[in-house]
């Protein structure tokens, strides 16, 4: 009981705090002070007490993108056991839900992004669903690879299989698997390398140019569901990588927080040490990564 | 009363035959009136009857009613005239009744015959003898009939293809079609002949009594996925089904998808049925075929600019993911591994289903939007969500069915497909059948691709050219027949175990398999779950939206032009289009469907002209098929002289070739 509430308020507050470490990281990089851990919470606050201004050539569609995106992806967070503690809901299949809630998201926030008219939108909507599209991939493999290993069809049981004798006697596949999803995860969260999330005005970008038009509420709730989901797809990633279990329920959430943390530090530290791609490389990177996956998955067939 | 009367009203089958006979003759009283119009409303409320009637056959089929067949006196040498009903047929029988009645209702309103008195009579009548047609192949027991069916399928459906036949298109398009469906048709000649030769009559043998072993059986077994795949769409066989479905009357268009090419697949699993075993090769042949036609189908759709076109490629995608799930299904048969047998079935149907639910409302939909808009191209639309809210609204359900996304019904049929590979990842010694679910989720991708395109640049934004005035508004009994298969799509979704409940029988009395083995098999599957994360999902849009309404409605809100990052005089002209949408994915899955481009070269003062030429649409049929078959013509041409007109000459070709044939018989 107690572990599920801690379970619900880690997953309704902790996303914000990412977004914070990881510009944290960024600043004490570039030898700035940079703003608090808690300014993404302020930021949200503001914006949801802020007035709205809609475009003219706008429908319901621009409207409903930001609700139905952040319900899709709250239902797919749902699905995730974080750290050791088993999701909320958890069913045989229910990877399949996953994928295709974010699916679902995409599919609002890029119609949204094409009913303003904006061609710096439309150009974003391009990018997103096409470079998704080659994450999609890679997802499966892992979660083939992991059904494999895991004997287990759900995923719960996948992510919390990972333990210190697995990453001993399969290695190789762990690391494999780790790295694919590093990637998949850095490239749907729209992340250094594949998109520059402090850009708002070049021709490259690509999760930001879509919510241009965006203002008030609606833009918090989209900065809100954006954080939730690098959350969710953070936490499946710890979960791979996190191989020990006390058995203790405190000391297992302090244990998870704490990768959590040191995972955002990891992601402000890609973004302080590369550069973004250029467009034409994005592709050719995530079919690696495709292929790191695929070859786990031949790793554990064989 | 005649008991043989009463049979027809008494009898499942018999209210079957009744609806097709009711079906074939819907047109017929409106080409003996004179006065338009009157005809075309006879033959609408003579299809509703029909579709209620054959619907009453169809549920009492499937609450396990007792079936019979038929014998009908005909004065043909082919053997006994059979017409039965099996749980297989009643599959195909479900959506063809439906997109049977919406389709009618929605033609009445597309093609109204007071203003188009000279098309009234040659649709309304092929209309309804497409649609007994159909229904008839899927009821015959008969080799011959089903051919005749068959035949009479393709002629009425070319018939109605070839509506406007001015338009040079439209008698391109009928002229491939009617040379691929008969090249088909010729093929599944030789697989009837074979069967006879193996049987010894037309009838259809009993299902698992030929022997599957030896070449006969590998011959019979590929004619029967050339002749009724070509009908179904599948990946190297298609090359006729863009063209014919985009150039046909849109309700036409969305028979077509919807159902003929359903019809083609239920070819491939009544011959498979006759034979005892499926040889291992036929199944991966089958998968592979399937995964191909599903990859290259929405790669191909994804780059096309005319709207139509672009839904027509999507059905070969969709043909894809089910001939894939029928792949498993019968790898699974060869190997007697049930998991296989039962998802891959299973999975199938389900999507045939949705498929003939969301594909017609799409096609529907886009009869509407050309009515408004006068045009198919995507690249001249935008903005139709304001003049067109209802079928907006109708075509975004749509998409995202055909995505597979939740709370639709789409992604129902492919849970069974992705659990299956999962399942053989997780447990095969060698899982090569786990490759499935990367490639479907790469299909799902592009899908989104395509329908996000399709969705946003048609409704959303401000359109693109100035609009044709005269084009007329959304008339609700265009709107009736949308709004239901609409609607069963969201149900299907919402009631995932209601639908499956529509497949089960189906799937049991395909396999062999016991009731019960399948119910064990079916029961992990999260069916209920997921119908009920489908509510949660939708109630919680519903509660999210609330909120935020409340949130914004307390604050100010403004209305404005979209940010043009600094530029002040925006165009619509300056919106993305649909080729640059397609673009980048096109550079990476089709790279033949990028339209060529060369830059200007700068000389010394001023740019050279640029040229920008949008690719071709039918690469193979042009560049392939089309030369082949010139080479094939000329090495023929010869042979052409003993075709030379003179009909005395023809008689003494029949004379010498009987002569021959009476000669041969004493030698």
């Amino acid at each position: 009981m107690v572990s599920s509430v801690i379970h619900i308020v880690l997953l309704l507050v902790m996303p914000p705090l990412l977004l914070g470490v990881i510009n944290k990281t960024k600043a004490s990089f570039a030898g700035r002070q940079g703003a608090p851990i808690t300014q993404p919470y302020y930021d949200l606050a503001r914006l949801l007490r802020k007035g709205s201004v809609f475009s003219s050539t706008t429908t319901w569609v621009f409207r409903a993108g930001p609700v139905v995106t952040l319900a899709a992806t709250l239902l797919a967070a749902l699905l995730v056991p974080l750290g050791n503690h088993p999701a909320l809901i958890s069913f045989t299949g229910d990877m399949l839900l996953f994928a295709y809630l974010f699916g679902l998201a995409r599919f609002f926030t890029t119609s949204a992004a094409l009913d303003t008219g904006s061609p710096f939108e439309g150009m974003g909507a391009a990018r997103e669903v096409t470079y998704a599209c080659l994450v999609e991939p890679t997802l499966f493999f892992v979660l083939i690879t992991l059904a494999r290993m895991s004997k287990s069809l759900s995923l719960t049981p996948m992510f919390t299989y990972p333990s210190l004798p697995v990453w001993l006697s399969s290695g190789a596949v762990m690391l494999l698997l780790a790295n694919a999803l590093f990637i998949a995860l850095l490239a749907e969260n729209c992340r250094i390398p594949f998109d520059d999330p402090n850009t708002h005005l070049e021709l490259t970008m690509i999760h930001e140019v879509m919510v241009l038009d965006h203002s008030g509420p609606a833009f918090g709730m989209i900065l809100y569901g954006a954080a939730l989901k690098l959350f969710v797809l953070g936490a499946l990633f710890t979960n791979l990588i996190l191989p020990f279990k006390t058995g203790n329920m405190l000391l297992d959430w302090g244990i998870f927080i704490a990768a959590m943390v040191y995972l955002a530090v990891l992601i402000g530290l890609v973004e302080s040490v590369m550069a973004r791609l250029r467009l034409v490389r994005i592709p050719q990177l995530l079919v690696a990564a495709t292929i790191l996956s695929a070859f786990a998955m031949l790793l554990v067939v064989r | 009363m005649d008991s043989a009367w009463c049979d027809l009203v008494i009898d499942p089958v018999g209210n079957l035959l009744v609806a097709v006979v009711l079906m074939a003759i819907s047109g017929m009283p409106g080409l003996l009136i004179r006065r338009p119009g009157v005809g075309q409303r006879l033959a609408v409320v003579v299809t509703l009857i029909a579709t209620l009637s054959g619907a009453a056959g169809v549920f009492r089929i499937l609450a396990g009613a007792a079936v019979s067949r038929y014998l009908v006196a005909w004065p043909l040498p082919f053997d006994g005239c059979e017409l039965a009903a099996d749980h297989l047929s009643v599959l195909f029988l479900m959506p063809l009744l439906l997109a049977t009645a919406c389709c009618a209702l929605y033609g009445r309103a597309y093609l109204p015959a007071e203003q188009h008195p000279a098309t009234e009579k040659r649709v309304t009548l092929f209309l309804g003898l497409l649609s007994a047609s159909m229904a008839l192949v899927l009821l015959a027991r008969n080799g011959v009939l089903l051919l005749l069916a068959w035949e009479l399928m393709a002629l009425s459906s070319w018939m109605l293809l070839t509506t406007d036949l001015r338009d040079a298109q439209v008698q391109r398009a009928g002229t491939v079609y009617l040379l691929a469906t008969h090249t088909g048709t010729m093929v599944l000649y030789l697989f009837f002949s074979l069967l006879h030769t193996q049987t010894g009559s037309f009838v259809f043998p009993a299902d698992h009594s030929i022997s599957s072993q030896g070449g006969i059986a590998a011959v019979m077994l590929l004619a029967a996925l050339i002749g009724f795949g070509a009908k179904a769409g599948i990946m190297p066989l298609h090359v006729w089904l863009p063209g014919a479905h985009a150039n046909a009357p849109s309700h036409v268009s969305a028979l077509m998808s919807g159902i003929m090419l359903k019809v083609g697949l239920y070819g491939i699993l009544r011959v498979v049925s006759f034979f005892q075993t499926v040889p291992l090769w036929f199944g991966w042949l089958v998968l592979l075929l399937g995964g191909v036609s599903a990859v290259v189908g929405i790669a191909l759709a994804a780059s096309q600019r005319d709207l139509k076109r672009l839904l027509a490629c999507s059905s070969i995608e969709n043909v894809g993911i089910i001939v894939l799930g029928l792949g498993m299904a019968f790898v699974g048969m060869a190997n007697t591994n049930h998991l296989l047998i039962v998802f891959g079935l299973t999975g199938a149907f389900l999507h045939l289903i949705n498929h003939a639910l969301f594909k017609p409302l799409l096609f529907l939909g886009s009869g509407v939007i050309i009515h408004a808009t006068g045009t198919r191209q995507i690249d001249q639309m935008g903005g139709l969500s304001r003049r067109l809210p209802g079928t907006g609204l109708l075509f975004l359900a749509g998409s995202l069915a055909i995505c597979g996304l939740p709370p639709f019904n789409g992604f129902v049929g492919e849970l069974f497909l992705y659990l299956a590979a999962f399942h053989e990842g997780m447990h095969a010694p060698l899982p090569f059948m786990a490759f499935t679910a990367p490639l479907l989720a790469v299909v799902g991708g592009i899908a989104i691709i395509t329908f996000v395109k399709l969705y946003g640049l048609l409704f959303l934004g401000t359109p693109r050219r100035p609009q044709s005035r005269h084009g007329h508004e959304e008339p609700a009994a265009m709107l009736v027949p949308m709004v239901v298969l609409a609607a069963f799509c969201l149900v299907g979704g919402i009631a995932a175990p209601l639908l499956a409940r529509l497949v089960i029988p189906a799937v049991t009395a395909y396999s062999g398999l016991g009731q019960s083995l399948i119910m064990e098999l079916v029961a992990p599957v999260p069916l209920l779950t997921v119908s009920i994360m489908n509510a949660v999902l939708l109630g919680g849009i519903l509660l999210i939206w609330l909120l935020w309404r409340q949130m914004v409605l307390r604050r100010p809100v403004a209305s404005t032009d979209t940010w043009g990052c600094g530029f002040l005089a925006p165009t619509a002209r300056m919106q993305y289009t649909g080729s640059a949408f397609a673009e980048l994915s096109g550079n990476i899955f089709d790279k033949s469907g990028t339209p060529s481009v060369r830059l200007a070269a700068l000389q010394p003062l001023f740019a050279a002209p640029s040229r920008f030429c949008p690719a071709a649409t039918e690469r193979m049929l042009d560049r392939l098929l089309i030369p082949a078959m010139t080479g094939v013509d000329w090495c023929f041409s010869w042979l052409r002289r003993m075709q030379n007109g003179h009909l005395y000459l023809y008689m003494l070709y029949i004379f010498i070739t009987l002569f021959a044939l009476m000669v041969w018989s004493y030698l």
